[in-house]
């Protein structure tokens, strides 16, 4: 493998590009391609289309040669709400576990970068942040500022935007106040559905850390368990 | 807004690598049967002194593959490696789940001396 195609690929990372490096294993040539590139060899058209679609890699017979597709897609992403206690562990096993994470909270005492050290974390409301840098469905979001100011904008954004996860803090009657506001700015109810509150796996937490290891466990089931592998 | 992960990927730390000069060879599970730890794509990136970052199995046989990677480095060529119950060598590098897979081991080319 030539060293720019290592380098093409960590650059398609970094831009949240989908990539694909297709290896002749009979021979030594070897070419990447990024989602939404035309394919000139109509031969694997079909079959890179159908890779990126679905995500996974694998080897193919082509007459007498073998093809090696692998797929590189985006690595998903972590949008955390609320600089808070649960926000801290969350960013740090978020992180772990491979996700882009990114901490957002306009509260400056909140946000300050010390108490995420490592991490990407803005100071600014939301609106700004999300304008600069869109949420997609290779994106998670948790909600945990716990004041509708700060947390009910992102909510509907992550709605709309299909994240493949949206959860929101809150006990069942906060959650319930919540939908309320929610149905009140015209989103639909199917869509209310798809926020999981209370946040997290039922496992008990009794503490912020413990509620974070719920929450990026959630998280992970539903990326896991999508029909479409993200990673 | 990106954050680079906690543990770097296999591709990550090659760029580093690269950088520093060292001599690469790219391993990645090309093909599994049954039941296999980690799944067709995964990958090991491993230098001239055996140092390794990745997986291509939960570990039982990293220590091969680095090992064959170190001739590749020599060789200059790429290769495909498989392991499985079956093998001869199971009692040291089998897979303990039963499972089978075939890697891809590929040296990694500087731009500059491509030939291709």
């Amino acid at each position: 493998m030539l060293s720019e195609i290592i380098t093409s690929l960590n650059q398609a990372r970094r831009e949240r590009r989908a990539a694909m490096v297709i290896s002749d294993l009979n021979g030594t040539r070897q070419e990447i391609l990024l989602e939404g590139e035309t394919v000139i060899r109509s031969d694997i058209a079909r079959e890179v289309a159908d890779r990126f679609g679905s995500g996974k890699s694998g080897l193919v017979k082509i007459g007498d040669r073998e093809l090696f597709f692998n797929v590189h897609m985006p690595a998903p992403r972590l949008v955390i709400i609320g600089a808070v206690h649960i926000s801290q562990a969350l960013a740090l096993i978020s992180r772990l576990a491979g996700f882009d994470t990114v901490v957002i909270d306009p509260r400056t005492a909140f946000a300050a970068p010390e108490r995420f050290p490592g991490a990407t974390i803005h100071a600014e409301w939301p609106e700004e942040v999300l304008l600069k840098t869109p949420l997609d469905i290779y994106t998670a979001m948790a909600v945990l500022a716990h004041d509708p100011k700060i947390d009910d904008f992102p909510l509907i954004e992550a709605l709309y935007n299909k994240c493949f996860y949206v959860g929101a803090l809150g006990s069942r009657k906060t959650h319930a106040k919540r939908v309320g506001r929610l149905r009140g700015a015209g989103v639909a109810a199917e869509d209310i559905t798809r926020i999981h509150a209370p946040i997290g796996l039922d496992i008990a937490a009794a503490n912020p850390a413990e509620i974070a290891v719920a929450v990026m466990a959630e998280v992970i089931d539903a990326l896991r368990k999508r029909s479409r592998d993200v990673v | 807004m990106i954050v680079s992960p906690v543990v770097a990927g296999p591709l990550e730390t090659a760029e580093t690598w690269l950088k520093e000069g060292r001599s690469l060879v790219l391993a990645t599970v090309i093909e599994t049967w049954g039941s296999s730890p980690r799944p067709v794509g995964s990958q090991l990136i491993v230098d001239g002194r055996g140092n390794f970052e990745g997986s291509v199995s939960g570990g039982c046989v990293e220590g091969a593959v680095v090992t064959e990677a170190l001739s590749i480095i020599a060789a200059g060529k790429p290769g495909i490696l498989e392991f499985g119950i079956a093998d001869e060598a199971a009692w040291e590098v089998g897979l303990s789940c039963g499972g089978r897979i075939r890697i891809y081991v590929e040296p990694i080319i500087m731009a500059t001396s491509a030939g291709c």
